[in-house]
């Protein structure tokens, strides 16, 4: 057994909640256009209120912390909060568009010991990129901030969300990265905005796209184990969970709200209201993610996909049903393997693309707390 | 400022501190670390956890190991001072902790 996964097999037993993910802002200084969030910054946490927060999650065990946005060196104290954090010996993960990173933010990021930054590039081109991001330049900008952070001796992963419009520049990335000497992800999965505005699914690659994608072994590695058939569903998918959100992973957003996942948008308190542990161990929304095995999901218990799905439970509870499948996997597990999944049998569907598009234009959305409950806002 | 020390260690004059350019966090009893600078993960047992807790730079290895290590494990205080020499050795070489041979100076 790995050291990571003894150490996710340890929080997992004790209920500590390794990983953490903070959103400080979701300004931005870039619209992205299949950008999940609202970017309204009214009301977002305070210096001392987020030190609060990290004092709080450093003492219920948090260790791997990352922090995102929105664009998070547009808050003018972001190194106060990442010295802040450091000082509490997490680990950070910074995610940033790398368009505000000079000389002196790689060089505090590399004396404050980041351990790596995430940075999102959609073309090696700037007209795709650029068309994508909305602002003009932003390309040459973040490869100047990711060179930068290489020269400072900083991991730098390099992001490539796939859409219809960037389909084509995929390996052009990948070679970007192999360049400056970035790590590289693909991720095709676009997700709706948290306020359940589905129309951003409009921008996911085609399913014939996904699948020459899922064929390609310079972007999968190995397609043959890529596009493997299940294996059989045995004990330990149908007792297992369906992924770390709630189990030994969280979601704060900038107004303090937690989640059991960025992708999961169900409000399970405010850290302006009660303690990050209080609501972690509490929390009646915590305790019914948590109960949730394998064979309690509906359809997917029944499906030859079960145990190598990626199944995201945040998706299946924007569509409706956290106990449900969600239709963005389903699609991929099809895809990947040619086998169908129950969710699409049962529906009727056998052309991939048809499911797809079934899902409607409006789900379940996030709901601010705050909103709700502060006079602050 | 750290000082380089020699080996073999002298435990009455090595003063250890916990390093900058790691990540910590203490999970049922044991530290796990990781290292910022190429993301090596290490996991200490529950002794070198206590060492590592007890590093604060200013604190002789041999007063850590007497006062910290010997009433906790009633192990021989010249037995201990061997294996915690080598073990932060070790974890000095890992980037881990840092050795001084003199203790930290005060913060005013």
């Amino acid at each position: 057994m790995s050291l990571i996964t003894e150490l996710n097999r340890k929080a997992l037993d004790r209920g500590v909640p390794l990983s953490v993910h903070l959103d400080v802002t979701y300004r931005c200084n870039e619209r992205c256009e299949h950008c999940y969030l609202d970017h309204d910054g009214d009301g977002e946490m305070s210096t001392a209120e987020i030190k609060s927060t990290l004092d709080q999650l450093a003492a219920a065990g948090v260790f791997f912390l990352t922090i995102s946005g929105g664009e998070p060196l547009i808050r003018p104290d972001i190194f106060e909060i990442i010295e802040y954090a450091r000082s509490l010996r997490f680990n950070v993960k910074l995610k940033t568009n790398a368009i505000l990173i000079r000389e002196r933010e790689a060089r505090r990021l590399r004396e404050l010991n980041v351990e790596q930054v995430q940075i999102s590039v959609y073309s090696h081109r700037a007209q795709v990129h650029d068309g994508i991001s909305k602002v003009p330049g932003s390309l040459d900008r973040t490869i100047s901030g990711i060179r930068l952070l290489k020269a400072h001796g900083i991991k730098v992963t390099i992001a490539n969300v796939l859409m219809k419009g960037n389909l084509d520049d995929a390996e052009g990335v990948r070679q970007l990265a192999k360049e400056v000497g970035a790590h590289y992800t693909l991720d095709p999965t676009i997700t709706p905005m948290m306020s359940g505005d589905a129309s951003l699914l409009r921008l996911r690659i085609t399913s014939d796209s996904l699948r020459t994608v899922f064929n390609d072994s310079n972007l999968v590695g190995n397609v043959e184990e890529f596009c493997a058939p299940p294996t059989a569903v045995d004990e330990g998918a149908l007792e297992g969970y369906p992924c770390s959100a709630g189990h030994t992973a969280a979601y704060v957003s900038p107004w303090g709200d937690v989640y059991p996942c960025v992708q999961f948008p169900l409000t399970c308190g405010n850290v302006r209201e009660q303690n990050f542990l209080d609501i972690w161990k509490n929390s009646p929304q915590f305790h019914e993610v948590r109960g949730i095995r394998g064979k309690h999901l509906t359809t997917c218990n029944s499906c030859s996909h079960l145990g190598s799905c990626t199944r995201c439970p945040g998706l299946a509870w924007m569509e409706g049903n956290m106990r449900g499948p969600s239709t963005a996997d389903c699609e991929k597990s099809f895809i990947r393997t040619g086998i169908p999944t129950a969710n699409m049998l049962n529906r009727g569907f056998s052309d991939a693309e048809a499911f797809a598009n079934s899902v409607p234009q409006q789900l379940r959305g996030a709901t601010r707390t705050l909103v709700q409950i502060s006079p602050a806002r | 400022m750290t000082t380089t020390i020699t080996t073999p260690l002298d435990s009455a004059t090595t003063y250890i501190s916990r390093s900058h350019a790691v990540a910590a966090r203490e999970l049922a009893g044991e530290m796990m670390i990781m290292s910022a600078t190429d993301s090596t993960l290490f996991s200490l047992n529950e002794t070198a956890t206590l060492i590592w807790n007890a590093a604060d730079g200013k604190t002789s290895l041999r007063d850590i190991v007497e006062n910290r290590i010997c009433p906790e494990f009633d192990v021989e205080p010249e037995t201990a001072c061997r294996d915690a020499e080598a073990l932060v050795t070790n974890l000095a070489s890992l980037g881990i902790l840092e050795l001084s041979s003199q203790p930290a100076p005060a913060r005013t």
